[in-house]
């Protein structure tokens, strides 16, 4: 196996993950990607309109920089350490394709039906990724944390509330799939 | 140089998230029809040893770098915010195929409509903001 070029399985991916946990531990932070985006609002000036963004954001800079990090990470792994083919289980590609006409699996990282600059001149496609970003913003504060902050950070430190976060996620993903996708593709 | 640590932090989770396809639409479509075991593995494993983990610290009582407490704050007791606010990440999170780490992966892996995204999440953040006096926690 080719490790720079080949995708990593599972059990590295965990394990690094973790790793990167315990990193942040360390450095005296805790591990969750949501909450720059608080951050974000704040730093562009939301505390005007709400006191949930009245705080001293610039104390919460290192989130912007893990944020500024992960940017730079997918340009170098995707530039030098992928060929940006992404291959899943062939019978749930094969249903993406009959049932949503979604055929991309298999030849790129990322659907192109939804993805490509192509697809953006469907007002239709803009309006599934607004309404994605949009409910995972609002959900992820809502619920105090994303899958880093509950179902990974919460869940290893036993937290009751990220137990619950988590099966709401799961709750969501799967309406979304089983019952929402039929109706909307 | 403290910021260039967390760059560096970032840069590497950036890669991981990249390079095991958790970035990946298809990866997270593919784990809410069941299809693969490597999602479930990717969050199991992490999971797994993050438990170990932060009992090891908790008992070893093992202190940050800088000597300061431990970010592990136990979390605020509730259901309604954990669970209605989970079931709507969870609708985005299988919607968009992007959690908010991923999404600035993808980003800097050159997907321009992932800005799109990016946009909705801190919309939607501003709005929780707004309207967080009127909803159930």
């Amino acid at each position: 196996m080719n490790w720079i070029y080949d995708p990593w399985p599972w059990y590295v991916a965990g394990p690094l993950i973790a790793f990167t946990m315990f990193i942040l531990l360390l450095a005296g932070k805790q591990f969750g990607m949501s909450s720059n985006l608080r951050t974000a609002c704040s730093a562009m000036g939301a505390g005007k309109a709400a006191d949930f963004f009245k705080f001293d954001w610039k104390a919460e800079r290192w989130n912007l920089m893990l944020v500024a990090g992960a940017v730079i990470g997918g340009f170098i792994a995707s530039n030098y350490m992928s060929d940006n083919i992404v291959e899943i289980n062939p019978e749930v590609a094969q249903q993406l394709a009959t049932d949503y006409q979604i055929e991309s699996a298999g030849e790129s990282y990322l659907p192109t039906e939804l993805f490509s600059t192509a697809a953006l001149s469907n007002p239709f496609t803009i309006i599934i990724l607004l309404l994605g970003g949009l409910m995972v913003g609002f959900g992820a504060r809502y619920a105090g944390g994303c899958t880093s902050g509950h179902a990974i950070s919460g869940l290893s430190n036993l937290q009751l509330p990220s137990l619950i976060a988590v099966i709401g996620f799961f709750i969501g993903g799967l309406v979304m799939i089983h019952l929402i996708f039929p109706l909307i593709f | 140089m403290k910021y260039f640590t967390y760059l560096v932090i970032g840069i590497f989770f950036g890669i991981v998230m990249f390079k095991s396809e958790a970035a990946s639409w298809f990866r997270i479509y593919e784990m809410f029809q069941f299809g693969s075991f490597h999602m479930y593995g990717i969050i199991g494993s992490a999971l797994a040893l993050g438990v170990i983990g932060v009992q090891l610290i908790k008992r070893k009582n093992i202190k940050p770098l800088d000597g300061s407490e431990m970010s592990l704050q136990p979390k605020k007791k509730g259901i309604a915010r954990y669970l209605i606010g989970g079931i709507i990440f969870g609708l985005g999170w299988a919607l968009a195929g992007a959690c908010p780490g991923p999404m600035y992966v993808l980003a800097g892996a050159g997907y321009g409509s992932i800005f799109i995204v990016i946009f909705g999440a801190l919309a939607g953040t501003f709005l929780y903001g707004i309207l967080r006096k009127h909803l159930p926690h």
